[in-house]
Parts: C-alpha cells; sequence; structure tokens
C-alpha cells in the first residue's frame, strides 16, 4: 500500500506524518475541506486547459478541408 | 434508432456525397471542441489535428446515419474516439510522449497568471490512466451529461461515473503534493526558470 501511493495531505496524519483513520463519527462521503477546495480548483484547471485549446477557433486546414469536399461534390455532380 | 428521422423529408432522398449545408456547418463548428477532446486523448497536436480530420472524413462519408434532432457533438465525439481507439492500439507505443504535446498547446499562447499551475496539471493529468482521463475530459470539460459520455465511451453510466471520481481523487492527490511544494524554495526557482523561458 505504501509503495502504490504518496501519503497524501487530504488524509488526516499524525506529526510523523503517517496517515491516521478518519474520526469514524465524521466519516461521511464528503471529502474534507482542502479536498473540496482541491476539487473546484480541478475542475476549473481542467476548463482553463481545455479552453485553450477551443478558443484557437478552427484553423484553416479543417476550413480548407470542407472547401475541397465541397469541390469535390460538385464536380462529380451530374 | 426511430422516429427522429421522418421530421427531416430530403432524408427520403440521401444522395451520398451532396454535403447539407446546415449539417457541413454543424461538423465544422465542432471542430474546436473535437481538437481539445483529441489533444487530451493522444496528447499530440499534430496527430489530434489528424485524428479530427480523420473524424470529419468519416463523418461526412456517414452522414446519413447521423439521425437529425439527436446531439451531433456526441455523435462526432464517438467517431473520433473510435477512430484513436483503433489507430492507438496500432501504435501504442508512440503515444507516450503527453508532456511535450501539452506544452506545445501552451506555445501559441500569451502569457499567463498560473501558467506554472497549469502546466503542473497538465503533467499531473497525463498521469491518469486514459479511461479516466476521457471521462474526467467529457464530463469536467467538454460538458457532456453522464449518460452522454457513457455512450461516447460505450459504457455503463455507472463506470464513468466511478472513473471521473477517482480521475479526481487522483488529480487531488497528485496536486496536493504538488501544492505542498509550493511552499519550497525549489518551487520558486522553477516558477523562475520557466518564466524567463518565455521573457
Amino acid at each position: 500500500m505504501k509503495d502504490r501511493k504518496p501519503v497524501s495531505p487530504i488524509s488526516p496524519r499524525n506529526r510523523h506524518g503517517d496517515p491516521v483513520p478518519m474520526d469514524p463519527g465524521k466519516a461521511s462521503t464528503h471529502r474534507p475541506n482542502l479536498g473540496r477546495d482541491i476539487q473546484a480548483k480541478i475542475g476549473q484547471q481542467l476548463r482553463a486547459m481545455y479552453d485553450d485549446v477551443v478558443n484557437q477557433g478552427i484553423p484553416e486546414r479543417f476550413v480548407e478541408l470542407l472547401k475541397r469536399l465541397d469541390e469535390d461534390h460538385q464536380g462529380h455532380k451530374d | 434508432m426511430q422516429v427522429h428521422k421522418r421530421r427531416n423529408d430530403r432524408s427520403e432522398k440521401p444522395e451520398s456525397g451532396n454535403l447539407d449545408p446546415p449539417l457541413r456547418d454543424a461538423v465544422l463548428g465542432a471542430v474546436p471542441n473535437l481538437r481539445a477532446f483529441a489533444i487530451s486523448l493522444c496528447g499530440n497536436v499534430d496527430r489530434a489535428d489528424d485524428l479530427v480530420q480523420e473524424t470529419m472524413l468519416r463523418a461526412l462519408a456517414n452522414i446519413n446515419s447521423f439521425q437529425p434532432g439527436t446531439n451531433m457533438s456526441a455523435w462526432l465525439f464517438t467517431i473520433l474516439r473510435n477512430l484513436f481507439r483503433s489507430e492507438y492500439r496500432k501504435r501504442r507505443r508512440e503515444v507516450e510522449d503527453t508532456d511535450g504535446s501539452y506544452a506545445e498547446t501552451m506555445k501559441s499562447q500569451p502569457e499567463q497568471e498560473g501558467r506554472v499551475e497549469l502546466q503542473e496539471f497538465k503533467t499531473a493529468l497525463a498521469k491518469l490512466p486514459a479511461d479516466q482521463r476521457e471521462a474526467l475530459i467529457l464530463v469536467g470539460a467538454s460538458g457532456f451529461s453522464y449518460e452522454e459520455a457513457a455512450h461516447i465511451c460505450e459504457c455503463a453510466v455507472g463506470t464513468i461515473k466511478s472513473r471521473v471520481n477517482r480521475a479526481r481523487n487522483r488529480l487531488a492527490e497528485l496536486l496536493s503534493i504538488e501544492s505542498v511544494d509550493d511552499f519550497g524554495p525549489d518551487h520558486a526557482t522553477r516558477g523562475v526558470l520557466v518564466g524567463h523561458e518565455r521573457s
């Protein structure tokens, strides 16, 4: 287990840095706040990365491609 | 599957090769999103663009199998993903250069705040298993519902949900480790170095 994943700071740890079990009374489906902040950030970064590409618009080669296809089809119609 | 087709009278006459302008424009209009998805899949801008081009050709050749009234974008994403999958199996070995490619998408971008951070995010994202990364992108960035993403990936909705969750948790782990670094001198140095690269 130890070699599988490095100790994550999101999980509670004792002062030696070893993970400690969560308080069972507090156990719930929600992650702790730090986790939620990180989740929000992940969403934001994910969209930032994606939008960087989307904002590049339609590169010329694709417009050209369709233009060529249109011409081909015109040519073949008879 | 059913009735949708009827709505479009012209579908009676499916002259192959004749591009219906609205459909043609819809395909072209989907290009920016297809590229963003393709880059996240294959991690290389040039190959991603080739993949998008193949997707367009395939889509236009089979445009009659598209059902008007259904989600054009999801249809195109499905084609792209299938093309990628079959190609990926063939050249698996070459595809590993994910870091470089993400960096490449940044080249044309103006200097921006949080650039280093975004780079770290991309590096973390590249470490995820392909199926998790794909699910996360479809739901978290492309804006598809879990149901649509499941349709595109040809798997159960529950599978998509669990892939997205695992992807988020793994990223949180990777990034929170990085954010511990944030306080160290190492990160500051790195930030300066990266900053200089551009100026």
